[in-house]
């Protein structure tokens, strides 16, 4: 048997570019269902372990899969938009504990989350560097927001504008960051986290600027009366929250009206749970509140109907690689006929050769199975960030 | 060494025919075999060797009748009794010196590849003059040195007949002289009956006996 073994690994080790192929085709037709199977399964569990950490999400009717995506995953489709009064009507109802969430801008690629502390606790994110937010234009980074753009407490980080040609638009704000959350492995780790009213500094809903009862240049004043004082667009509005001009910072406007884009409902228990998703069946509702557990049970159901399809679709691919590999071994078999007589004529009987025969496509099937298994591995080490990059945020 | 009696074989009936009434070889004997091409020597060889089975007669080898034996008897036969010598080598690329002179003994349970064996095809190799190739590829080597590897490896299981079909066709004059001697020189020091077709001329002299195959039935009937 080690002779055969021997034999056969020296045809394959001299005939490379073959063996090469042979070993890819064959590595590649086991990688893909696995790594597929394996990356699926991952992403079955982040999105279901996330879905169902939380109990009810309260957003405006209409795609509740976007609704939760983009409180769940800070996906950037943003739904569309509700008002704080959402938040404070959960809150009268004692039924549950509302956390309001703001997830429409970005810092650099990744998600700004303006939300309230209470989030924090409801997450389990522990600070791991630095603080938690305190005043107007603190931030708080995930840990991969860190790692990626090398930031730490001290630094700071400019929001993103949303659109290049909107000049009236959301304008960037430099903030502060003031903590560094310790890594959770979900998508918070990708999110950069400001207080709400941050959020709609960010927005242009609040801001910051001289004192108009002060203003000395005329063409800063676009009216003046004895109650108020109204400015020109020319005044400079600050795009840095600092100690000297936090106080400037102010909101008009009623704040239950500014908007938000979901609300987190956290129950006392089961019971108020139901009595509040009750209370949002009316056929005049214009909100919606949602299971996430649910809503990403039925996403999964579609994903794997999909696989389905896809494992179809590999198995042919598989059987057509199948049919090549074959046809390459018979075609080989056949000019190897002179070699085979040979081996014939010197004594060797045929059981042995086809045992040499065997022993070279064994080899070519261990050879793949050890690149496949490493390959599959490597996915299986790295399927938490994979699945994150490909699917998920 | 060699005995056939009464000999009848073809491929398909109304084909090509093989009609050998008596053929011997004595042992020790080293015996050329000519003829055109297609009358059958090659054949003759495969039959001796007990790759085919005659239709009719007997082939012996010393005191074994071939044809008499089974398909695995005949295999067991050939690989401890028969050494081969092939006009194109018939080397495996895939090998180096050492492993193709090695080769038969471990393609076959009849033979046991150990200590001795191994020690044996070193020193083949040095009589053959290419001990210093011995790790090297067979494809690297030139036809003179291709067929003294492929001697090495018929000479190794220290047969009784050599069968050497063509040994020579496809070596330059020079070495076509070089080769016979060793050849000749290995089979009379290990006591070995050599049977060789050729088409050499030039180089039957230095055969004990010639025996030309136009003197046996080879034609359709």
């Amino acid at each position: 048997m080690l002779d055969t073994f021997y034999i056969a690994w020296r045809y394959v080790s001299f005939n490379k570019i073959k063996t090469a192929t042979l070993v890819a085709c064959v590595t590649l037709i086991s990688f893909l269902p696995l790594s597929l199977q394996l990356l699926l399964e991952e992403s079955e569990r982040q999105l279901m372990s996330r879905a169902v950490s939380t109990p009810l999400v309260v957003g405006a009717k209409g795609s509740s899969l976007d609704l939760v995506m983009n409180t769940l995953y800070f996906d950037d489709e943003v739904p569309e938009l509700i008002t704080v009064a959402a938040s404070n009507r959960v809150m009268d109802t004692d039924l549950a504990l509302p956390i309001p969430v703001y997830a429409r801008f970005q810092a650099r690629g990744n998600p700004i989350v303006g939300t309230t502390l209470d989030y924090f606790d409801f997450r389990g994110l522990k600070i791991a560097q630095g603080r938690q937010l305190a005043v107007l234009g603190d931030c708080v980074l995930g840990a991969k927001v860190a790692e990626t753009l090398g930031l730490e407490p001290g630094d700071s980080l400019v929001s993103s504008p949303e659109t290049l040609f909107d000049l009236a638009g959301i304008y960037p704000l430099k903030m502060k960051v003031v903590g560094v959350l310790e890594k959770s492995h979900t998508s918070d780790d990708l999110a950069v986290f400001v207080d709400l009213k941050t959020a709609w500094v960010i927005q242009g809903l609040g801001h910051g600027h001289e004192d108009v009862t002060k203003l000395r240049d005329p063409t800063l004043v676009l009216k003046r009366t004895e109650k108020n004082v109204a400015a020109t667009a020319k005044l400079y509005h600050h795009n840095e929250i600092t100690e000297k001009n936090i106080d400037s910072f102010h909101f008009h406007g009623d704040l239950a009206q500014y908007p938000i884009t979901a609300v987190i409902a956290v129950p006392h228990d089961d019971k108020s749970g139901t009595i509040l998703r009750g209370r949002y069946l009316s056929q005049e509702e214009t909100r919606q509140i949602v299971r996430p557990e649910d809503v990403i049970d039925g996403l999964l159901q579609n994903i794997f109907r999909i696989k389905n399809v896809l494992d179809a679709v590999i198995s042919v691919v598989a059987l057509a690689t199948i049919l090549a590999i074959i046809l390459v071994f018979a075609l080989s078999l056949r000019l190897r006929q002179r070699e085979i007589q040979t081996v014939f004529k010197l004594g060797c009987r045929r059981a042995t050769i086809a045992r040499l025969l065997t022993a070279e496509i064994f080899i070519i099937v261990i050879m793949s199975g050890v690149f496949c298994g490493a390959m599959v591995f490597l996915v299986n080490q790295l399927s938490n960030d994979l699945v994150r990059m490909l699917f998920i945020r | 060494m060699i005995s056939i009696r009464s000999l009848e074989f073809y491929y398909r009936p109304g084909e090509f025919r093989l009609d050998i009434p008596e053929f011997s070889v004595t042992k020790g004997e080293k015996v050329a075999v000519i003829g055109p091409s297609g009358s059958g020597k090659t054949t003759l060889l495969n039959l001796i060797a007990g790759i085919m089975t005659p239709l009719k007669g007997t082939v012996s080898v010393g005191d074994i009748q071939v044809s008499g034996l089974d398909d695995r008897e005949r295999r067991d036969f050939r690989i401890t009794n028969i050494g081969f010598v092939f006009q194109d080598f018939e080397l495996l690329d895939y090998l180096n010196v050492l492993d193709n002179v090695l080769h038969p003994f471990r393609i076959t349970g009849a033979l046991t590849l150990d200590r001795e064996a191994r020690s044996r095809a070193t020193n083949l190799a040095q009589d053959m003059g290419i001990g210093d190739k011995l790790k090297r590829n067979s494809n690297d080597l030139s036809h003179g040195e291709k067929q003294r590897v492929a001697i090495c490896r018929a000479l190794l299981s220290q047969p009784k007949l050599i069968l050497a079909d063509e040994a020579t066709g496809n070596l330059d004059p020079d070495n076509k002289g070089l080769i016979l001697d060793l050849l000749f020189q290995s089979v009379e020091d290990h006591g070995t009956t050599l049977l060789a077709v050729t088409h050499d001329y030039e180089l039957l002299k230095r055969f004990d006996r010639v025996v030309d195959f136009q003197q046996f039935e080879g034609h359709d009937k």
